[in-house]
């Protein structure tokens, strides 16, 4: 069996006596594409929350690689190899799209060697490959606040890729995007899986559907069940959380 | 075109070099000595300017205790000037400074020791705020603490600073402060034009390096992570950077450049007093960077300058009003101008003003359309 990279081991958090997470045990292997979904109030945001060392889990384990992550800053987990996109574009809105990307591109995130080195030119070619790639390089030199959603929607995943991290977490990567960008979403997703760990978080059906990736379903901060889409959808279990109420007949 | 704008500082720099202390000593066009020297203090007060952008402009924490440093470096220069000048304005009838007599102190201080030589009291009038600077700054941002709450410690920190020193008389004269008028420095008195001449010109060439420096820490993806700082601290931790070492370092050349400007201030104001320390000191040296412009190191430094010579313009005339105008020109900045002056005139301003008299064409965000009359005409119909 192969060694898994991430390992969420009964992790519970509490906020004030609320369970946003309750026993919660999750795994991941190296090179692995996931789809987690869940209604709102799930726990999907607090999971990775808790990954990324923004909240300290109430009980539980995670390891990364083996490594207990728990109680290490957010920027420390970041250099073990986990970044991460937020739910709403969150980009360096003074900076431009060029910088935005060369600034996470950066190999030593050190004040010194930002002062003293500057960027390799093999790290700023893949900035502009990225940049080519998501067609923001004809905004290259704009900054970045003056970009529409979608736009910074995919800035924000361009910063991630070009961080280059080991497990990239998405949090709602197609929110406001519209059919076609969400497509050629699912497209870059699935070309970084296998290289790079990905999960990715979405409330849009069509998209997880696109992914083709096994779904977890986080209920009430608990896992629901696991498996293929399809799998997934025919569970009444599921079916219930989303809808409501149990189909019987 | 673009050569001469990069001209354009060092054409007024070398004129207020060169051409200012002979019309100062020629008293052309009503220009006096006494004029030049507050010209020198401005532009003495620029350094700290330059600081608080670094600080506010660029990594956007507000820090309302600039005057802590700019006042450490102003007193690193007087003790010094006091202890080694010898003349029966200075000094008392123990070979101390002469203050030291209304207390009936008789053995110097340990810490005026240093102070006897000169390299040191130059490398301390910017290294000790650094330090203290490095130290204050390194337990706030290690904790997190930012926004207002930085605010208020730096504000808590400058009261602390302001007590301190209006309270020991015996250890640095209390309020009354430091005079350095009377003491000599290369073989000058402190107070005479000619040493007045002289420090408005060392003030003159210090400040393009100061300018320099800023300009090297804020252009290279080293001043992007500051920027980034004040976009969105959070996200730039979740790429991998540690946000508390960039602002340590900033707020740390931010206290060695107020060092240094207290310290020019100083010999060409002739005092170093707690009154550097004061609240609304601290808070006028934001009101000049916001009037120059924000994060932009020019911006600063004709803020300034600026209102600086507005308030001695004002206070000479209407001695009571200069209060009254300082709050109306924060008001105005604030909502008229939140780029400054500098950035007012960089992002076009100047033009959409000519063009809202009807003197320069309009910009149009689409030029097809908006210059268009017949689409023009329909949406007004609508």
């Amino acid at each position: 069996m192969q060694n898994s990279i991430l390992d969420l081991d009964q992790v519970s958090v509490s906020f004030d006596g609320f369970y946003a997470l309750t026993d919660l045990d999750f795994k991941l292997y190296p090179g692995e594409l996931r789809s987690i979904i869940g209604p709102n109030g799930a726990g999907k945001t607090t999971f990775l929350d808790v990954i990324t060392g923004k909240v300290k889990p109430t009980k539980g384990n995670v390891k990364l690689r083996g490594k207990n992550i728990i109680g290490l800053s957010e920027q420390k987990i970041s250099r073990m190899g986990v970044g991460r996109k937020f739910q709403t574009p969150r980009v360096f809105e003074n900076l431009t799209v060029q910088r935005n990307l060369e600034l996470t591109a950066s190999p030593t995130k050190t004040p010194w060697a930002l002062l003293t080195k500057s960027l390799s030119a093999v790290a700023r070619d893949e900035v502009f490959k990225i940049m080519e790639y998501v067609g923001l390089a004809p905004y290259a030199k704009l900054q970045a606040g003056s970009l529409s959603h979608g736009q910074k929607q995919w800035l924000a995943i361009s910063m991630l890729v070009a961080q280059s991290p080991d497990i990239i977490l998405l949090d709602e990567p197609v929110a406001g995007l519209t059919d076609d960008e969400t497509s050629k979403t699912a497209d870059l997703i699935k070309s970084l899986a296998g290289e790079h760990t990905v999960v990715v978080i979405e409330h849009d059906m069509e998209f997880i559907r696109d992914l083709g990736a096994p779904v977890t379903v986080l209920h009430q901060g608990q896992k629901l069940t696991e498996g293929s889409l399809e799998e997934v959808k025919r569970d009444p279990r599921v079916i219930e959380v989303y809808l409501g109420q149990t189909d019987e007949n | 075109m673009k050569l001469f704008k990069r001209l354009v500082p060092w054409i007024l720099l070398a004129f207020a070099f060169f051409i200012l202390p002979a019309m100062a000593n020629s008293e052309l066009f009503g220009f006096s000595q006494f004029r030049l020297n507050l010209f020198g203090r401005y532009f003495s007060l620029a350094f700290v300017a330059l600081g608080v952008d670094l600080i506010w402009g660029y990594t956007g924490l507000l820090s309302l205790g600039q005057g802590i440093f700019f006042s450490l470096g102003g007193y690193a220069i007087a003790m010094h000037l006091l202890l080694v000048t010898k003349n029966d304005f200075t000094t008392g009838a123990n070979g101390l400074p002469k203050f030291f007599e209304n207390y009936g102190v008789d053995n110097l201080p340990f810490f005026w020791e240093p102070f006897w030589s000169f390299p040191v009291s130059i490398i301390a009038v910017f290294i000790v705020p650094s330090v203290i600077a490095g130290f204050v700054g390194y337990l706030i941002f290690r904790n997190r603490i930012k926004g207002v709450y930085f605010s208020i410690i730096t504000q808590a920190s400058l009261m602390v600073f302001y007590h301190f020193f209006n309270g020991q008389q015996k250890l640095v004269n209390g309020t009354n402060g430091l005079k350095t008028s009377t003491t000599e420095i290369f073989g000058l008195v402190a107070g005479s034009d000619e040493a007045q001449v002289l420090f408005f010109r060392i003030t003159l060439i210090l400040l393009p390096f100061a300018y320099l420096l800023c300009k090297y820490l804020t252009s290279g993806r080293f001043g992007d992570s500051l920027v980034a700082i004040r976009d969105d601290e959070p996200r730039l931790r979740f790429s991998g950077f540690n946000p508390t070492p960039f602002k340590v370092i900033v707020f740390v050349v931010a206290g060695g450049l107020a060092g240094i400007s207290g310290a020019l201030y100083t010999v060409q104001s002739g005092i170093v007093s707690p009154q550097f320390m004061s609240i609304s000191m601290s808070i006028e040296m934001v009101i000049w960077v916001a009037v120059g412009g924000r994060g932009t190191l020019v911006g600063p430094i004709i803020g300034a300058v600026l209102v600086n010579y507005l308030r001695s313009l004002v206070s000479e005339a209407l001695p009571e009003a200069w209060l009254f105008v300082q709050g109306a020109l924060f008001v105005f900045v604030v909502v008229l101008m939140p780029d400054g002056i500098y950035g007012w005139f960089t992002k076009g301003g100047f033009t959409s003003m000519l063009a809202a008299f009807g003197i320069a064409k309009k910009t149009a965000t689409y030029p097809k359309l908006d210059f268009d009359e017949s689409v023009q005409e329909e949406s007004f119909k609508v």
